[in-house]
């Protein structure tokens, strides 16, 4: 991010060069393109495909869609994943931005840069393996915080992961392994802001908690609504985390919490590509009209000619 | 502000949408059959000397690799996978990957009984049922009619056999004779005898149990034994759910209770840190026939000589006695294989070979290696006391009343009545919801539900 920001400043004589430079450009973007091409957006168009025939390959209309609707673990893996995704968007605006804004202004320098470094650790497990340490995490006969979990009044692990806990559940682990990553980011983007606009505000009277509110975060909002779009793209396609818990807790977990799992199980169990493809653009379509909304709403990709 | 590019790309997907609607739509039924699978299908080119490759859970690998040793001739190759334990839906993943690469299929599995539902069928219009017609020149008819009694009713669609039976796992009455004979308790034989002696060791021995709730399968130790009309089916595509049936009423009642004097757990005997917890106070478990060798001695560690089987438990009244079934493998043979032969001979020898069985892990289906299972003292020395004419009689007792359907019934036990149980809820409250999602599941592929 801090690179991206800090572009304008170079000379500009070099980037025209490089544009200048004929095949070069299109050359480092093609191996990029390619596999996007090959792994990203024909995929999609199969999947649009699919969603609109039938096994046959005859065009069905909505029809998929309208049968989906009615499979009876529709519903409920949108509920499932709409309340995760509330818990978590809110636990990673909020708590990123304000423990990077006390990162970046309330703390000596050395604590800071340690903490950045501990709060990343988790993001760089892989995520499987994230997930297996909140196996452990949770149930209460090996879990290092039995404690907590006995105070709570959970005794066995089935307890933990009674149904209405889940939406939390995943919502905290998706919070601890993620947001790592974004506190670094940004702070980087509050590393941005130049010392003298924070100092012209300290001069106008402004203490920490008005810089934040007025200076800080109106000046990073753009990177908060570029995480907000990632983080719920990444939440609503939910797949790994419910599927592990549903194995490691023997079933009680449903095979079909998320609406993701819905469309792997009617993929991979009842054979019924046509149907999952039919979920999948119901996610793409959600993820694109927030995307959309969001980019609108916030001038994301205005370029700011100065 | 809003981008004028928004409210184009709005304009075209509306546009599509109401074509969608105008133009003539076929119907997005997935089901490929119209319920009959062909008797007969169409062999690949066959070479007997083409290499086989048998896929087999880690249980059974042991006697595939006895085979190829015995077999040094038949080029084979051994794959190890989960051989769909616990509602695993690996296989059935694969060979829909199969079907559509048209190529890959392994050429012997062993499988779990609800894999025949849909090998037995066409997974596409284009495919062909993954699981070859055993009965259909390639088991001879006297080999078949040895399996238990009703071991093969799994196996058996539209009249044919789509595969061979590896063991069965007929539900007993299991017990610690060492602290039922220091206690002074008989033996029960049927429920209401062993609610009775649930409640007595419950105030006499507080602590010790004499059953678990909690795992993925309970459900077909007790209400299939029960005979309960969960999934019934009463057609090939028709299921009779009816939890108001007084044999799945008079089963939550009887839980309930035990659940309530604290002598049953909600918990299951395969759950985390359940032997560490409780395994040396298990008392009484109704279980499947392998709970002796994989529960008591495997996970509890319970020394040999107290743990022994009794008969199956039926209600006071009935006259004949009913079990029910917890598992039990099958094998199937691929209808792609190119040498069905030698595929035939593998499944063959691994379910009905007193080579194999004598030492089969499990109890054989085939009635004449289940008699040579039994006449090997290493599968009984454990116990203590002889369990052959208590797993005999056993096995030519599972009610044929529990359907194998095209859903496992595990998702439902585990995913809706045992989170409820959990949360204090009892068994009679869960019933009607355990049926709803039955229910469903079962429309969802493809049954007609009815509740009478």
């Amino acid at each position: 991010m801090t690179t991206l920001v800090a572009a304008p400043d170079r000379p500009r004589g070099r980037r025209r060069r490089s544009g200048e430079g004929g095949f070069s450009g299109p050359l480092f973007v093609s191996g990029y393109v390619i596999l996007l091409l090959a792994f990203g957006v024909l995929p999609t168009l199969y999947a649009v495909y699919l969603a609109f025939t039938n096994v046959r390959g005859q065009f069905t209309g909505i029809n998929q869609f309208t049968r989906v609707f009615q499979d009876f673990r529709f519903g409920p893996a949108f509920v499932n994943i709409v309340a995760y995704l509330v818990i978590w968007l809110v636990l990673i605006v909020v708590l990123t931005v304000a423990v990077a804004v006390v990162l970046r202004g309330r703390m000596p320098a050395r604590l800071s840069t340690t903490l950045r470094f501990l709060y990343y650790i988790p993001g760089a497990l892989a995520g499987v393996a994230s997930i297996l340490v909140w196996l452990f995490m949770l149930d209460p006969s090996v879990s290092p915080v039995n404690w907590l979990l006995k105070a709570l009044g959970f005794g066995t692990f089935a307890q933990v992961l009674a149904p209405g806990h889940l939406s939390l559940i995943f919502a905290l682990i998706a919070f601890w392994t993620g947001a790592g990553g974004w506190i670094v980011v940004m702070y980087g983007a509050l590393d941005n802001i130049s010392t003298e606009v924070l100092e012209a505000a300290r001069i106008d009277g402004a203490g920490p908690w008005r810089t934040a509110i007025h200076i800080q975060i109106p000046m990073i909002r753009k990177w908060i609504v570029y995480m907000a779009i990632l983080a719920f793209a990444a939440g609503t396609q939910l797949f790994v985390e419910p599927q592990l818990l549903q194995t490691a807790s023997l079933g009680r977990v449903s095979p079909t919490w998320s609406p993701n799992q819905l469309a792997y199980v009617y993929a991979f169990q009842r054979g019924d590509f046509n149907g999952a493809a039919a979920i999948s653009l119901v996610l793409l379509v959600l993820g694109l009209i927030v995307a959309g909304l969001l980019v609108t709403r916030s001038g994301l990709f205005k370029v700011d000619e100065q | 502000m809003k981008s004028p590019r928004f409210f184009r790309t709005a304009a075209a997907l509306a546009t599509v949408g109401a074509l969608a609607v105008v133009g003539g739509c076929a119907s997005a039924d997935p089901t490929t059959t119209s319920g009959s699978a062909p008797s007969s299908f169409t062999a690949a080119p066959q070479d007997d000397s083409a290499p086989i490759t048998v896929w087999t859970d880690s249980t059974r690998l042991p006697s595939v690799q006895a085979y190829q040793h015995a077999h040094p001739n038949v080029k084979m190759n051994i794959v190890t996978f989960d051989g769909s334990a616990d509602g695993s839906t690996y296989l059935q993943t694969k060979v829909q990957l199969f079907d559509r690469t048209n190529s890959g299929w392994p050429d012997v599995v062993f499988a779990s009984p609800t894999d025949v539902t849909w090998a037995a069928e066409p997974t596409s219009p284009t495919a062909q049922a993954f699981a070859a017609p055993v009965d259909e020149g390639m088991v001879p008819k006297s080999t078949l009619d040895n399996f238990a009694q009703g071991s093969l009713t799994p196996c058996q669609f539209n009249g044919h056999t789509y595969c061979l039976r590896n063991d069965i796992a007929q539900v007993v009455l299991w017990y610690n004779k060492t602290l039922l004979d220091q206690w002074g308790y008989q033996v029960p034989t049927t429920w209401e005898q062993y609610q009775q002696l649930g409640e007595q060791i419950a105030r006499d021995h507080p602590g010790y149990l004499v059953g678990a709730i909690g795992d993925t399968n309970s459900q077909e130790s007790y209400f299939w034994s029960a005979q309960c009309p969960a999934q019934q089916l009463t057609g090939p595509n028709t299921l009779r759910v009816d939890m108001a049936d007084s044999h799945c009423t008079k089963m939550a009642g009887l839980l309930d209770t035990l659940v309530k004097a604290g002598s049953v757990t909600t918990q299951g005997f395969f759950g985390q840190s359940f032997a560490k917890t409780y395994g040396s106070k298990v008392a009484m478990a109704v279980g499947p026939s392998w709970y002796g060798q994989y529960l008591f001695n495997s996970a509890f560690k319970t020394p040999a000589g107290q743990i022994t089987a009794a008969a199956p438990l039926k209600w006071q009244g009935d006259t004949r006695t009913v079990t029910g079934n917890v598992g039990g493998g099958v094998w199937m043979i691929s209808s792609h294989s190119k040498n069905l032969k030698a595929s035939t001979a593998v499944a063959e020898w691994l379910t009905t070979s007193n080579d194999n069985l004598t030492n089969a892990p499990t109890y054989p289906a085939y009635s004449p290696g289940a008699a040579a299972w039994l006449a090997n003292p290493a599968n009984k020395d454990y116990f203590a006391t002889d369990v052959t004419s208590v797993f005999q009689q056993a096995a030519n007792e599972v009610w044929s009343g529990w359907g194998n359907t095209k859903f496992s019934d595990a998702t439902s036990w585990s995913s809706v009545v045992l989170p409820a149980l959990t949360s204090g809820k009892t068994l009679a409250q869960t019933l009607p919801a355990w049926g709803n999602e039955i229910a469903n599941e079962a429309k969802s592929v493809g049954y007609t539900v009815t509740t009478k």
